[in-house]
């Protein structure tokens, strides 16, 4: 068991270092020169030379990129040249709470929803309930999120003016006004995301309600509510955070878009800002967050599966 | 392959007609959702291919005259604020979009098709250190990655084309591996080898062909994702420049007036959601009838 499990976190831990190399090399293949760009147009040939000296850029790639690695580990990400603000404050301490904030009632959403959206359509299989669940599921897996932000924004925003079309409250500071500002947004990107739910749950609870202890405990004459909730659901777990743990990814991938359309200032933004004014290092930043925040999920998800299904537990 | 090819026999033996529409009809029977799904994805690929014809006026003509000017008889779906009358440029985009996800599926599926090769093929640490890499490409959402390419690479048709195609490399390896692993295993491959049947003739004569027609399925399911993905690039303003006529950059440009004129953005966003859609529902489609992993799954 401990075994597997540190096989796992080694594949991870060389995962992380290609994503690394990945985000470095970034700024390497970036077009123009950094010290240039630093410099501005009127240079002489030694302060070039010094300041090149100084950042290190002299010295050969594997020992800027190990150099690097060693300062991103520690924090030290860089000074954007734009805010002239240090990119860990920016990044890290301003731009992530806010993806995640949004990715998580998002998520929650989708769960919340999704789930008796799957129950409701496995159970009533073959009935209103369940084509209307399947409708529902594939409009809002294919629609694409920026257009739903914008119809909300145009519908809940403009015609009834319900909602706030734009804007972040952090709703550790006002939790109420938060969730009102967030209530756009995370509709906006817990469509596709619930779509996916109701599928996944559906399908599969649908498989299990056939299995025989599931008759059984029907046969003891357990109630309803308990046979669907607990024996068929603990077997429908697995599946369900198989893909919610591995779609962290698309759900940042949504992000990026509906912060755009919300005007959030979460790392979907700050990427999209960085590479419209050429910030090789914002970009890398963010690339390293998302990345490793992916990771990360993936590994919990892998190890959480020995605990979820006894089955699995590796000898 | 064998079993796959039995069912298949199975499934079309039963009233086999020479005609070829009694075959389709035979096929599309109980599966109305699917024909509306392949009708829609065939009239928007008429409109791309025959856009010149069908498009009522050129997609950069700007009518001076009707600014934003709301659906009528001259402009069937409006103008934007240039004047460009939308359903033109709506048809000439349909051509953006099919370009884009072709061009980027190929590629994402040809770099996938080799790595996943390799991986499958030459055991021991190349896999592993293959298949991490794979990991790293899949650990970035596709947009971000795709993000990532485009500053590096700049911006324009082709840029978008390169890097949604890098950005979709690591789905279609990770499934090419699992088909060769899978394929590698059977007893004719095996037997193959024991015959003293060259290295690369048994990849090409038996590998190549058992792993090229799953290969192929993807790439048709995930088209609609490089649709999705270059879009949104473009709405971010970092896929394709304007006057491009592309659905994603005029939905982007429609954003600013979506309180006084909302078909700006709602015109081309409809038929990006209703072109996504069907390709998801022919996707399904296609996904049900060939993937032998999916059919159990209700």
């Amino acid at each position: 068991m401990l075994r597997w499990a540190l096989a796992k976190i080694l594949q991870t831990a060389a995962v992380l270092l290609i994503v690394s190399a990945v985000s470095f090399s970034v700024l390497k293949l970036a077009p123009g020169d950094p010290v240039e760009l630093m410099l501005g147009e009127e240079y002489s040939k030694e302060s070039h030379q010094s300041l090149m000296v100084q950042l290190g850029l002299d010295r050969p790639l594997p020992e800027q990129y190990i150099d690097w690695l060693g300062r991103f580990i520690h924090g030290d990400w860089g000074t954007s040249f734009v805010s002239r603000t240090p990119i860990f404050q920016y990044a890290f301490v301003e731009a992530l709470p806010v993806t995640l904030t949004l990715a998580a009632a998002a998520l929650g959403l989708a769960l919340l929803v999704g789930i008796p959206l799957g129950v409701i359509s496995a159970v009533r299989k073959d009935t209103a309930w369940d084509a209307a669940a399947a409708a529902f599921s594939l409009t809002g897996s294919a629609f694409p999120s920026f257009y739903l932000g914008i119809l909300l924004i145009w519908m809940f925003g403009v015609s009834f003016g319900l909602f706030p079309t734009m804007g972040f409250v952090p709703p550790w500071k006002d939790f109420w006004d938060g969730m009102y500002h967030l209530a756009m947004p995370a509709i906006t990107l817990s469509t596709p995301f619930m779509a996916l739910i109701v599928r996944i749950t559906r399908a599969n609870l649908v498989e299990v309600l056939e299995q025989p202890y599931i008759a059984a405990a029907r046969a003891r004459g357990e109630p309803a509510w308990r046979v669907i909730w607990v024996h068929g659901m603990r077997n429908v777990l697995m599946p369900l955070v198989t893909i919610v743990g591995l779609q962290l990814g698309t759900l940042l991938h949504g992000a990026v878009l509906t912060e755009t359309v919300f005007s959030l200032p979460g790392i979907g933004r700050m990427i999209t800002d960085a590479v419209l004014s050429r910030e090789y290092l914002v970009v890398q930043a963010g690339v390293m967050m998302t990345g490793c925040l992916v990771i990360l999920t993936n590994l919990m998800v892998d190890l959480s599966y020995p605990v979820l299904d006894p089955r699995l537990r590796p000898r | 392959m064998a079993v796959r090819d039995l069912s298949l026999a199975d499934r079309d033996a039963a009233p086999r007609s020479p005609a070829l529409l009694r075959v389709l009809a035979d096929q599309f029977r109980g599966r109305p959702f699917f024909v509306v799904g392949a009708l829609v994805t065939l009239a928007f690929l008429f409109a791309a291919v025959f856009a010149p014809w069908v498009a009522p006026y050129a997609p950069d003509f700007q009518d001076s005259d009707h600014l934003m000017s709301p659906p009528s008889a001259l402009h069937w779906c409006g103008t934007d604020s240039f004047g460009q009358d939308l359903l033109s440029r709506v048809i000439y985009g349909t051509r953006y979009a099919f370009l884009i996800g072709f061009s980027s599926v190929a590629i994402g599926a040809t770099a996938g098709l080799a790595i996943g090769l390799a991986a499958g093929l030459l055991q021991g640490p190349v896999e592993w250190g293959l298949m991490r890499f794979v990991d790293a490409i899949l650990a970035l959402p596709s947009l971000i990655m795709a993000i990532t390419f485009i500053s590096i690479l700049g911006q324009g048709v082709d840029k978008v084309i390169y890097a949604v195609g890098f950005a979709m490399i690591g789905p279609f390896a990770r499934t090419v591996r699992a088909d060769v692993l899978q394929v590698r295993a059977q007893a004719f491959v095996e037997a193959a080898g024991l015959m003293g049947v060259d290295r690369l003739r048994i990849v090409w004569r038996h590998i190549l062909p058992n792993v090229i027609f799953p290969l192929a399925v993807q790439a048709t399911i995930r088209i609609s994702e490089a649709i999705l993905v270059s879009s949104g690039l473009s709405f971010l303003g970092l896929g394709v420049v304007p006057p491009t006529p592309d659905w994603g950059l005029m939905i982007s440009e429609g954003r600013a007036f979506i309180s006084i004129v909302p078909w700006i953005s709602g015109v081309p966003g409809a038929a990006l959601a209703l072109l996504l859609i069907a390709l998801s529902i022919v996707g399904d489609g296609i996904r049900e009838r060939f993937d032998p992993k999916m059919r159990t799954n209700r």
